[in-house]
């Protein structure tokens, strides 16, 4: 009888539990982000709107994704992503701030 | 497992292993999708060619008499997307890596097939939707679809040249993460990171940027695409827009293209330099983290190509100063190869002389970059031809030489024949010649003020014109001539034993061509790559 | 009796174990999901690019989309992820009759998704925000069609993601609808799906407060 291959891979079932209050943590950030939107805390609404958003998707990632069960070599791909896309947005939006800075005309 | 026959036509390998049609279009084994993506891409080079050679022979005058002028903007157009997105971009990955990689880490496959089988049937759609285009009436915003003119003024097929361009991109796309998945995962017991062969190290860097770079194109023609069938867009300064932006977001990609063309063929280099100079490369781990330098450092120079468009003088110092950073990792390359050649057992077989062509070109090619990177430079001669000289020197005196030379040195392990030498090496040398006639005059004449796209030009420029349209001609020969004796080496051929080069490599190892599964046990590395004795004497 | 592993039919064999595989195949997902990244985030610099430069329109133009609605599906696309995530625990745990039923919600709560967003678009079109095809109303000034254009792209290309993910859900449901396939070790497909699905979810996380509430105070 060949060995039996103790994969660690099923052996890592996430509780339902688990599951469950994350959906509802989710749906509660959902409600908080919807509310804040009709208060005025001026400049404050942005930050608050992505950082809830970025809270819901880290638990999305953690959680439902099982990032933490990911490999190393997978993190870096992940943070890669998100790295990638902060150079562009850098280097696109250096180019609108910056259109008057320095004295050159039409520049 | 029977002991196999020596003989080439009893033996069990990858191409006699099952016949017909449907063996070939579903297989899924890396060394059959290698040699799909061999015809469709010569198919593909030999039409973005024929462009080529028109363009050239319209510039022979000064005036219009081949072609006018919407026709001639249309055949740059359609040089530019094909020799890019169907030669250059695909050409060393989808065959030499696709054959080799699995090979070369000790593995029976990539790790992906299907995905690989499904990147060359991407490629086949894009590629017959833009032959359709060609047919149809054609393209005519340059390959580089800058708004408004393609958003909003061109009466040709913008949009379904958009959707094969972004069809195509998924081929690459897929292709990048097969790559990356597999150096990650399936190197065999023993394959470190170190022991890897560069043409790894330059394939896995190159796949980062395949991975993180092509969906950015994706999106870009999407939108292009999205404000045609709108009629409004982000793009457009009367709604607010800004036409700049398609040029940030269009850059982002291309320019970290060109190395997606350019670092798969400095790995064939290093490959090639290694076997006929039988010594390790000098200097292997700057060779390879020079690889990575290059994919990261190239994602951050993409306004280089904006210099005088309207981005701001912020940016532009930006940009410029690391477009030169960005020189210093390929120069490093080039340092090492040369130190690699010195006291070493050189043999001019042809994939080294496509190797030393190459060294050579692309030095050229990349120190004019440098010139290009300087701002007050660049406003001079951006549009001209001198930066056409600039990227062929390294596309066809870079990518295409390497393509070529890497096609001689794994010809024998891909088919089990030897070609005839004295024919590759000519056709080789007539390559060099008619490169260099045909692109150095447009240095001069571009430095000299001729623009880029026009057909019509300043009758000063007539000489140098047909200088280059002559050297265009010689290269049409030299390019013609692998197809002479390359084919018929399938028959006639010498049959080549698994090491003809006697050079060291796992791919050397196994039969020519190889058996299907590539190794009948899982290999076990014990040393690195290049593992050549010490250099002998040579006697006479 | 255990299965040679060598001969396991979920072994494909290029691979040398069942980690392997799995683990590549996950590190081959995540690769695809970073090009996603990549692929939105130009839309988003797109839109960052154009909030900042046109605050006062961004804010109209927002007021036109129904945040109400917008939560609600923002809720139900939470749902799905959630009967997503236990597809794949009844997958591990080799459960077919859960997996079917867990996968067969997540496609429903896909479509509801769809079919909500789809009245949405009906909306707009006769509110007249459609730029170029219906850009009828009187409210906005002709710029707003920045806005509109970006949410229609946006909101579209996301909603083609949503389809092909219910296509491929639906087809995991057919396939496994008989025998063990997917169950236990080889419930690998079922968590590929789920970090795509998952994946999708994350990009409307962001989409929502960005195109239906800005400036609602």
């Amino acid at each position: 009888m060949a060995e039996h291959h103790h994969d660690d891979h099923t052996a890592h079932v996430t509780p339902l539990r688990t599951y469950l209050l994350a959906a509802l943590a989710l749906l509660v950030l959902t409600i908080i982000t919807v509310a804040v939107a009709f208060v005025n805390l001026g400049p404050l609404n942005d930050v608050v709107a992505v950082g809830v958003a970025t809270l819901k998707a880290l638990i999305i990632v953690i959680i439902f994704m099982h990032g933490r069960a990911t490999s190393g070599v997978t993190r870096l791909v992940i943070v890669a992503g998100i790295l990638w896309l902060a150079i562009l947005m850098v280097g696109t939006f250096d180019d609108y701030l910056t259109r008057d800075w320095l004295a050159i005309p039409g520049r | 497992m029977a002991v196999p026959s020596i003989a080439l036509n009893t033996r069990r390998h990858y191409l006699n292993v099952n016949y017909g049609v449907k063996s070939w279009l579903l297989t899924t084994d890396h060394k059959r999708i290698a040699v799909l993506y061999l015809i469709s891409i010569t198919m593909m080079f030999v039409i973005g060619g024929i462009a080529a050679a028109l363009m050239r022979y319209e510039l022979l005058t000064p005036a219009p008499d081949l072609v006018e002028s919407d026709d001639y903007n249309k055949l740059f157009t359609v040089h530019g997307i094909v020799m890019i997105f169907f030669f250059l971009v695909p050409s060393i990955p989808a065959v030499l890596g696709n054959f080799l990689i699995p090979i070369m880490i000790g593995a029976r496959d990539l790790a992906f097939p299907r995905l690989n089988l499904l990147s060359w049937y991407l490629y086949a759609i894009a590629a017959a939707m833009t032959m359709w285009v060609m047919l149809s009436g054609g393209i005519d915003t340059g390959w580089t679809f800058y708004t408004p003119y393609s958003s909003a003024a061109s009466p040709t097929l913008v949009i379904p040249t958009a959707v094969g361009i972004f069809i195509a991109g998924f081929s690459s796309i897929l292709t990048g993460i097969n790559f990356i998945a597999t150096i990650h995962r399936m190197r065999a017991p023993g394959m470190t990171w170190m022991r890897m062969p560069l043409f790894l190290w330059s394939l896995y860097a190159t796949s980062i940027i395949m991975v993180l770079a092509t969906p950015v194109l994706g999106i870009t023609v999407l939108l292009l695409a999205a404000e045609r069938i709108f009629r409004v867009g982000i793009f457009d300064p009367a709604l607010g827009g800004d036409p700049i932006l398609f040029q940030h977001f269009f850059w982002f990609y291309s320019h970290p293209a060109v190395y997606i063309m350019i670092l798969p063929g400095m790995g064939v280099v290093s490959e090639i330099v290694a076997a006929f100079t039988r010594k390790r490369i000098f200097g292997y781990r700057f060779v390879a983290f020079s690889s990575i330098a290059i994919a990261v450092f190239g994602f951050l120079v993409w306004g280089h190509h904006m210099f005088v468009s309207g981005q701001s003088a912020h940016a532009a110092l930006m940009f410029s100063i690391l477009s030169y950073i960005v020189a210093i990792p390929s120069a490093i390359k080039v340092f090492n190869w040369t130190a690699t050649l010195y006291k070493g057992s050189i043999s001019l077989a042809t994939p080294m002389l496509y190797a030393l062509g190459f060294i050579g070109l692309f030095t050229i090619g990349g120190l004019t970059g440098l010139f290009l990177a300087a701002l007050a430079v660049d406003v001079h001669v951006h549009d001209t031809y001198f930066v056409v000289a600039h990227f062929h020197y390294i596309m066809v005196g870079g990518t295409s030489l390497a393509y070529l030379g890497g096609i001689h040195y794994w010809w024998p392990k891909m088919t089990g024949r030897m070609y005839n030498e004295t024919w590759a090496r000519f056709a080789a040398i007539t390559i060099f010649v008619g490169f260099n006639l045909t692109f150095f005059p447009q240095f001069i004449v571009g430095y000299l003020g001729m623009p880029r796209r026009y057909h019509y030009y300043a009758p000063e420029f007539q000489v140098l014109n047909v200088l280059s349209t002559a050297g265009a001609t010689v290269m049409l020969v030299g390019y013609a001539l692998p197809f002479l004796y390359l084919i018929p080496s399938l028959w006639n051929g010498k049959s080549a034993g698994p090491n003809p080069w006697g050079a060291a490599g796992l791919e050397w190892e196994v039969a020519s061509p190889p058996p299907p599964e590539n190794f009948a046990e899982t290999p076990i590395v014990t040393v690195g790559a290049y593992n050549y004795g010490p250099v002998e004497e040579k006697i006479g | 009796m255990e299965a040679d592993p060598h001969h396991n039919p979920a072994l494909g064999h290029h691979f040398e174990t069942l980690e392997q595989q799995h683990d590549t195949n996950i590190l081959g997902m995540w690769l695809f999901l970073s090009t996603e990244i990549m692929l939105f985030g130009v839309l988003f610099t797109a839109y960052i690019l154009f909030r900042v430069l046109y605050p006062e329109i961004f804010i109209a133009s927002s007021h036109f989309q129904n945040a109400t609605i917008g939560a609600i599906n923002t809720a139900v696309l939470i749902g799905s992820s959630l009967s997503m995530a236990l597809a794949v625990r009844s997958a591990q745990l080799a459960n077919r009759r859960a997996l079917l039923i867990f996968l067969a919600i997540t496609a429903i709560l896909g479509s509801v998704f769809l079919g909500v967003k789809g009245y949405e678009y009906y909306e707009h079109w006769h509110e007249g925000v459609v730029p170029g095809f219906q850009w009828t109303n009187t409210e906005l000034e002709p710029r707003a069609q920045l806005f509109f254009f970006l949410y229609f792209v946006m909101t579209g290309i996301h909603a083609v993601h949503l389809i092909i993910g219910i296509g491929l859900v639906l087809s995991l449901a057919f396939r496994s609808r008989k025998g063990s396939r997917y169950l236990g070790e080889s419930f690998l497909p079922i968590e590929l799906m789920g970090l795509y699905w998952h994946f999708v979810d994350v990009v409307w996380v962001y989409l929502f407060p960005l195109l239906y509430l800005i400036g609602r105070h």
